[in-house]
């Protein structure tokens, strides 16, 4: 298809590469350097997509990030990307797009039937509807809705593109390359501050590259790309375009996402698709410019009504016509810049002008190349369904009120310029409140909350001599604020055509006998009637308007809406704008992909994972991991055909009858050191420390203030002022943070050092009757009798002339030692106990083996220590001291915590030995009671005893000391089970604990 | 996202530490005889107020010190830091 509506020898796109791409399934051709909205538009494709609610037919309103109509759904490598922008979009070869909100076709949609039911579609009609019978909302209204709503599909695929993040630091970030952006980016930059400056485009300049003005002799364009390769030159400068600052934070914070590969066939090796900027500023120059309001009047959103300043960007920057029957409808003198860009072009446009008899030297211009100008003219209504084919126009009285000689022109395009509104949300996103500015009807900033300033049209300023002043002053001032250089460079001459003042009118009356939809929202279909209506029915404050009628919400949050909406309250309500105000302004600016939020976090990228130094012994070995906080541990080792249950249970019994290992370097370990360690261990713990011997290892519980249990582990005395502390692999961060507070805060005047020391050290606990003998042969020099190294003893010794610390502690419940060496050499020890064990019958085990030999034993872990329990509770109370204070003891004469009837760990078993108690399963006296049945307590952790070979839990339940015997229930009812059991003492195997001391 | 001036590394972004609580309640002495009603105050009643706020925040990736932090809890606006024993003034 030939491009019917491109100029020759006009814009700024790349004639020498002709890009096709598809849409809807029809293959257009465009060149390097448009977007879809202008390739489309040069091919005469008006209709793209369907509305919210209605499916009324739409177009393209509007050039860039305020484009409410023209969202649309993009195939690229295989993935879709929902809800983008045509109007942003660039094309490249081989890109493909559909419409959205439309079936089966664009042409031919069913959903615009709704088009014909409007009066049943009412703002807030879902808050009427659907209501009766309830029944229906799951199976019919629920289904209904969400297959009519929203634009877009997300992909359910895994996204394989890579998003980077990236940390910036700068003195002045400046968001928008427009005359104020590039002004105050080079006066502060030839002042030597460090500069980021950020544009959202393609292409830099902002209004530069569609006006008509001249900066020290120089044209806009010309002018904008001299400054540009001059800031591009400068190693204090970085200039980024396709780059949106899309969220303003505290502390001057401020977030960025740069497009790198969306306008690319595919992602390039080593760049990723987006990346997202975290930019902590020291001063920020908001320069994001306006955006042209729209005049609203019937059927104002047919496709083909457009902004005016749009249309002249289409043709300037794209060389492409939007229409060739072109009304211009304007209530002050930019309609005239984009009227005469017509002219220029060999296009004859007819301005219809809302002002009396207003002029300007714009206005001069015009009338000299005589363009038709009517005065006190409004477009009432557009006509056409699928495209403006012509417009009732008429003239207005001067009060505005009334209508007079009602007519009908043919046009194919209606550019509508309503004045402007300066884009505040990145300075009311920093909390500075705006004010209303009665000269241009619109807010602007107010007081500086945070290091920000906004200049040029964002904050109000529309002449661009003004602008060029102000920005230069501003970029000066604060890069001084910082630099100190007072390197000021003189501000170029501007020559610009002077405007004269707007019209406040904005809003079109209906004609009498006429209900023609008159809209303000163009992205939700929100009309002036839904607007009425909500205030009839009570709504005052704006932000109730706009969640009743949806003004105002969507992807493109109302950018073109929100205070033509304002502006209908305030009118309807008597009040002046300041007085409805307007709603909160909200990161981000513009939609941004999940994936650019969520970077390189993703998968098992999102948390870190550690590995011991073993880690490629147990992957060698068929080991089947389990995530451990933020460490991977061996759950079993599979062999054959094993599952989990026939492993750990190989394994445990491995342990029992002759020797385990198991790797235990993902424990916390804290290295303790000062004169006052004892005192300090003696505060933290519950027991006494203050008389443990050099050379022995205590096991110790902590609590937190409130009594409950913290953690428990072993430490160790390795010399008078040094001690090894070891806890839990989940708890080791916490603990050195709770260490650090006491010492740090608490008390200060503890002369002791903390420090983590669990990567420097690889452990393997060596668990089961052999494991003496195991031990004597790896340290063929060490007395490891039970005089020589007794329990919870501790030595130093040499592994095969490598240095390790043997520690006999045992968390089995067997005889047990826990050899600890550095790090690096950890897949040495581990090869050289399984290498000497052999003959032992030495066998690697797992977590799950742990887990049944800890349980049987009747040892408490995390599953007991649950955050919920005292040291009574997980049958710890004996090892809390009477007589001197520590951390929590205080807590422990709460009169809920004295009770005697409170919880109490027992050990459950069911009465027919072999049904497993699933964990979590509530203990009851009768399974039958009266729901909801009082429960006694609940099951922790289960096991299958392999000393009894028979299932085994522990349960903690309310009086659990004086329960030892009794027949009760445990009732699983996510499992459906209920199990008969018998309560009996939580240590079940070796209650007297001969084993560990052997 | 705050910036967090710790007195030990200077500016740090808030990602850096973890937050501590109200670093004006004070812990009662060991061994001291209290009723309870002052331990209840200490382990569970905090104030939340709108304003200025003494905190502790700890430089959790970074120095790994405790330190304390005058913050307005309704503007973010902080005023000064302090270590962790330094005299508020």
């Amino acid at each position: 298809m030939s491009q019917d509506f491109r100029l020759d020898n006009v814009g700024m796109v790349n004639r020498e590469k002709k890009i096709s791409f598809k849409f809807n399934g029809k293959k257009y051709f465009g060149f390097e350097g448009d977007t879809i909205a202008s390739a489309l538009i040069a091919n005469g494709v008006h209709l793209v997509g369907r509305s919210f609610k209605y499916h009324r037919p739409r177009g393209f309103f509007g050039v860039g990030v305020d484009e409410p109509y023209a969202i649309l759904q993009l195939d690229r490598n295989n993935e879709r990307d929902p809800n983008i922008r045509a109007t942003e979009q660039e094309i490249f070869e081989g890109l493909e797009v559909k419409s959205v909100n439309c079936w089966p076709s664009v042409n031919f949609d069913i959903g615009a039937i709704n088009n014909f039911l409007k009066m049943f579609f009412p703002a807030g009609f879902y808050y009427k509807t659907f209501m009766w019978p309830p029944s229906f909302w799951y199976k019919i209204y629920e289904p209904f809705i969400r297959m009519a709503a929203g634009f877009g599909e997300a992909s359910i695929k895994h996204d394989k593109e890579r998003y980077e993040h990236k940390y910036e630091y700068c003195d002045l970030l400046i968001t928008g390359s427009g005359p104020s952006g590039l002004a105050s980016a080079y006066a502060a930059a030839k002042n030597g501050a460090r500069v980021i400056l950020a544009e959202d485009k393609p292409r830099f300049g902002g209004s530069l590259l569609t006006s008509d003005v001249n900066i020290g002799n120089q044209t806009g364009v010309e002018w904008t790309e001299k400054i540009i390769a001059e800031l591009k030159s400068m190693p204090n400068v970085t200039v980024k375009n396709r780059s949106q600052v899309f969220g303003y934070y505290d502390h001057n914070m401020l977030v960025m996402s740069e497009r790198i590969s969306d306008h690319l066939p595919r992602t390039q090796k080593y760049l990723p698709k987006q990346r997202l900027w975290y930019i902590r500023a020291n001063e920020v120059l908001i320069s994001s410019g306006s955006i042209e309001r729209p005049l609203v009047f019937g059927n104002n959103d047919t496709p083909g009504v457009m902004l005016s300043s749009a249309a002249k960007e289409y043709m300037k920057v794209y060389g492409v016509l939007v229409g060739k029957k072109p009304l211009i409808f304007t209530n002050n003198d930019s309609g005239y810049e984009t009227a005469i860009e017509f002219k220029n072009n060999g296009v004859n446009p007819i301005i219809l002008d809302t002002r009396i008899n207003p002029s300007s030297d714009i206005i001069t211009e015009a009338k000299n190349l005589n363009i038709e100008i009517k005065f006190s003219y409004v477009v009432v209504a557009a006509k056409g369904y699928k495209k403006v084919k012509s417009a009732d126009i008429a003239k207005i009285s001067d009060d505005k009120k009334e209508l007079f000689n009602i007519e009908n022109i043919e046009c194919d395009c209606i550019c509508v310029s309503g004045f402007w509104t300066p884009s505040i949300h990145l300075a009311s996103q920093s909390g500075n409140k705006s004010k209303f500015n009665e000269k241009i009807d619109a807010f602007v900033p107010d007081k500086s909350k945070q290091q920000e300033n906004t200049i040029g049209s964002a904050n109000g300023i529309f002449t661009l001599e003004e602008t060029i002043k102000d920005a230069f002053d501003k970029g000066f001032d604060v890069s001084n604020k910082i630099t100190e250089k007072n390197n000021k460079i003189s501000v170029p001459t501007v020559v610009e055509k002077k405007s004269t003042d707007h019209d406040k009118f904005w809003c079109v009356p209906l004609p009498k006998g006429k209900s023609y939809k008159r809209f303000l929202d163009f992205q939700n279909d929100v009309a002036v009637s839904d607007i009425e209506l909500a205030l009839r029915e009570g709504f005052r404050s704006i932000e109730h308007v706009k969640r009743y009628t949806t003004l105002g919400m969507a992807t493109d949050q109302g950018k073109t809406s929100n205070l033509n909406g304002l502006q209908l309250v305030s009118d309807i309500e008597n009040k002046v704008v300041p007085q409805v105000g307007h709603t909160t302004f909200r990161p981000p600016y513009t939609p941004v992909s999940i994936g650019a939020i969520v970077g390189r976090e993703v998968g098992k990228h999102s948390k870190p994972t550690r590995k011991s130094p073993m880690h490629s012994w147990h992957e060698k070995n068929n080991a089947v991991f389990v995530d451990a906080g933020v460490w991977l541990r061996p759950r079993y080792y599979k062999q054959g055909n094993e599952g989990l249950f026939e492993a750990s249970k190989r394994e445990a019994k491995n342990v029992r009858q002759n020797v385990g290992v198991c790797d235990v370097t993902t424990l916390g370990k804290i290295d303790i050191k000062g004169p006052d360690a004892a005192e300090f261990l003696n505060r933290v713990y519950t027991n006494a420390w203050l008389k443990l011997p050099v050379g022995k290892a205590r096991y110790g519980v902590m609590l937190r203030e409130d009594g409950i249990v913290m953690d428990d582990g072993t430490t160790t005395r390795i010399s008078e002022n040094h001690y090894h502390m070891t806890t839990t692999t989940a708890q080791a961060a916490n603990v050195l943070s709770h260490l650090e507070y006491y010492l740090q805060l608490v008390w200060p005047e503890l002369n002791v050092n903390v420090v983590s020391t669990t990567e420097q050290w690889a452990g393997a606990a060596i668990a089961g009757p052999n494991s003496r003998k195991l031990l004597m042969r790896l340290f063929p020099n060490l007395d490891v009798s039970n005089e020589g190294l007794p329990f919870m003893g501790y030595k130093e010794s040499d592994l095969f002339g490598v240095s390790a610390k043997i520690y006999r502690i045992s968390f089995s419940g067997e005889l047990a030692y826990e050899i600890n060496v550095e790090s690096d050499n950890g897949y040495f020890m581990w090869e050289k106990i399984m290498e000497v064990g052999k003959e032992f019958q030495i066998q690697p085990y797992g977590t799950e083996a742990l887990s049944t030999l800890r349980i049987e034993m009747g040892h408490v872990a995390g599953s007991e220590l649950d955050g919920r329990t005292i040291p009574y509770d997980a049958s710890l109370e004996g090892l809390v001291s009477k007589k001197k204070d520590f951390i929590g003891k205080r807590s422990l004469n709460r009169s809920a915590f004295t009770t005697t009837d409170r919880e109490k760990l027992v050990g459950v078993v069911p009465i027919d030995k072999t049904t497993s108690i699933p964990e979590g399963s509530y203990i009851v006296k009768d399974p039958k009671a009266k729901l909801p049945n009082p429960k006694l307590g609940h099951v922790s952790a289960s096991c299958w005893s392999v000393e009894y070979d028979n299932p085994f839990s522990l349960a903690i339940i309310k009086d659990g000391k004086n329960m030892i015997g009794q027949k009760l229930f445990a009732m699983s009812p996510l499992k459906n089970k209920t199990i008969p059991v018998e309560i009996v003492s939580s240590h079940y195997v070796d209650p007297e604990g001969k084993r560990v001391r052997s | 996202m705050l910036y967090i001036n710790c007195p030990h590394c200077g500016l740090r972004s808030q990602n850096e530490f973890a937050y501590g609580g109200d670093a004006t309640v004070k812990r009662p002495e060991l061994n001291k005889e209290i009723s309870d009603q002052e331990w209840d105050n200490f382990v569970y009643l905090r104030k939340s107020p709108r304003g200025k706020h003494l905190e502790l925040w700890h430089h959790i990736s970074g120095c790994r010190q405790w330190i304390k932090v005058e913050r307005d809890t309704s503007t973010h606006e902080i005023f000064k830091t302090y270590t962790a024993n330094e005299a508020i003034e």
